[in-house]
């Protein structure tokens, strides 16, 4: 293997680890999925219960339901219920259930929020695809995304969780690739949770039921769709959550500055 | 004897105020953010593609999906208004609608003015439809009613007509109810003046005596207690010129089909 930009293998040296494409997608994504996180909210809000099936209102029992009663807030997952006072159903006074903080617009807006779910969902959808594109032809989904099969033995792939749970990332040689478990959430998202929540969300659409009746059989109709747009959302809210947390602790600032200008220190090799 | 108490700024606190400082810092940046005229236009262009794309990708005719029976919702809840005052409604109710009359008119060649009577005995279609409100609630029903198209054959729509008016005989606080479909939409199989549900006559809380199906989009174009269909160039001078009570009113799209 040569490759003139990088001298040696021994770690502390910068690499170029992030092509363009990725690194304007991933800031092009960044924005939209938090714009379609925080107008869904909204959107959820106007209708706080979730059911299964092809329809679903008032006189259904929810599978989900957060609300507010005598002064509680509450959340209702089937049979239990979980107060949340302060958090979901009621806070600062007002009964909403996702609070104005984490809303667009922070007020009660069905009509503004449904304005930036859409125009923001164009956003998502148009970037995206060409990303899938790029990232096939250019075969970046095959070499750096997808994990080899020795990556997928068991074995393997229990000493990365381990590594992980006792913060112990890849150094030197090992960190030019992404590990196992980021290419695993890396594909995850990319081909599964950014899709299911697009086909979802189409799926909420009449005049699209109307064009492709096939997304109501896939997703078992409009309300099934709605409830797994909803944990679609919750499992993308995780995937941040984590990928935040690793930033931080694989360090803030070389991993900012590698999806920024795609440069890469390797982290020199330690005696264990 | 008094207890003064000092605010004490611990680190907990601190962070807890930073916190709350920032998130209102970002409330109101946010919301000045959406406000501007630029945005506005940007989102409103993302609003535009949506409705190019839809009818790009779906037959002019693509039927909504038709459920069984065995789908219907037990319980078919009622929206917005359930119970209209204005024009003479309760007095129509108490008569069964023997006097309704729906108007036709616009820009038509021969404006018509069709008694309950009338319409029931012409072509009907029923229709097991799902019904989905703009707010996320899901109900499905039965529907019997006159197809529109009939309704516009009859009336011979004028070419310079690109628009399709219901006036309705419910209002908010005085601001009538209305709604408005394109061409497109107005002569789909689908979209009928139903008069019937679940196989009864239309109930008032529903929109006695007719309501319009419009099934490939959301709930508040199934305009209620349908008293004139009106055919027009241009939606300017109608209301607030948005199209629709919840459009002028609350800046809903006017377009509904997602």
């Amino acid at each position: 293997m040569h490759d003139p930009q990088q001298r040696s293998f021994g770690g502390g040296d910068l690499i170029y680890r992030q092509r363009r494409p990725v690194r304007l997608w991933h800031w092009i994504n960044a924005l939209s999925v938090f714009v379609m996180l925080m107008s869904g909210l909204m959107i959820f809000n106007a209708h706080p219960q979730l059911y299964w099936g092809q329809y679903g209102a008032n006189a259904e029992t929810p599978w989900l339901a957060i609300g507010a009663k005598d002064d509680a807030g509450f959340l209702k997952l089937g049979p239990v219920t979980i107060p949340t006072t302060g958090v979901l159903g009621l806070s600062g006074g007002v009964e909403r259930a996702f609070p104005p903080l984490v809303t667009i617009p922070s007020s009660y807006d069905l009509a503004g929020a449904r304005q930036w779910h859409f125009a923001f969902a164009w956003l998502l959808v148009v970037p995206g695809l060409l990303f899938w594109l790029w990232g096939l032809i250019t075969k970046h989904v095959q070499r750096d995304l997808a994990p080899t099969p020795a990556e997928l033995h068991p074995r393997h792939l229990w000493q990365d969780i381990k590594d992980h749970a006792r913060l112990r990332f890849h150094t030197g040689e090992a960190a030019r690739r992404y590990n196992v478990l980021q290419k695993l959430s890396y594909i995850g998202v990319l081909f599964g949770l950014l899709p299911a929540m697009v086909l979802t969300g189409l799926t909420m659409s009449p005049g699209m039921d109307a064009a492709w009746p096939w997304l109501l059989d896939l997703f078992g109709g409009r309300q099934s769709a709605r409830s797994i747009h909803f944990i679609c959302a919750a499992l993308l809210v995780l995937f941040i959550v984590v990928h935040l947390l690793m930033v931080v602790l694989a360090g803030p600032l070389n991993e900012l500055r590698s999806i920024i200008t795609g440069w890469y220190r390797l982290p020199k090799e330690k005696a264990r | 004897m008094t207890i003064v108490t000092r605010p004490v700024l611990t680190r907990r606190r601190l962070i807890g105020s930073i916190g709350a400082g920032a998130g209102s810092l970002l409330l109101s940046g946010c919301d000045r953010i959406a406000a501007s005229p630029t945005v506005q236009n940007v989102l409103g262009a993302g609003e535009g593609l949506t409705f190019r794309a839809q009818r790009l990708l779906s037959d002019r005719t693509a039927l909504a999906r038709e459920f069984s029976a065995l789908d219907m919702s037990p319980v078919f809840r009622t929206n917005g208004n359930t119970a209209p005052t204005a024009n003479g409604y309760e007095r129509h109710a108490a008569e069964k609608f023997a006097n309704w009359r729906l108007v036709v008119d616009g820009l038509v060649r021969r404006p018509q003015s069709l008694s309950m009577a009338q319409i029931r005995t012409m072509p009907a279609r029923t229709q097991i439809t799902r019904h989905d409100c703009v707010e996320g609630w899901s109900a499905i029903g039965k529907w019997t009613g006159l197809p529109l198209k009939l309704v516009l054959n009859a009336a011979g729509v004028l070419p310079s007509a690109r628009y399709v008016v219901f006036h309705c005989a419910d209002d908010f606080d005085g601001d009538p109810y209305y709604e408005s479909v394109d061409l497109i939409d107005a002569y789909h199989p689908q979209t009928i003046l139903a008069w019937g549900m679940n196989d009864e006559l239309l109930s008032v809380g529903h929109g006695a005596p007719l309501r319009l199906r419009v099934e490939r989009q959301l709930g508040y174009k199934q305009a209620k207690y349908v008293m004139r269909v009106s055919l027009v160039a241009s939606m300017a001078e109608i209301g607030a010129g948005k199209g629709g009570y919840w459009e002028d009113s609350a800046g809903y799209q006017w377009y509904a089909g997602i």
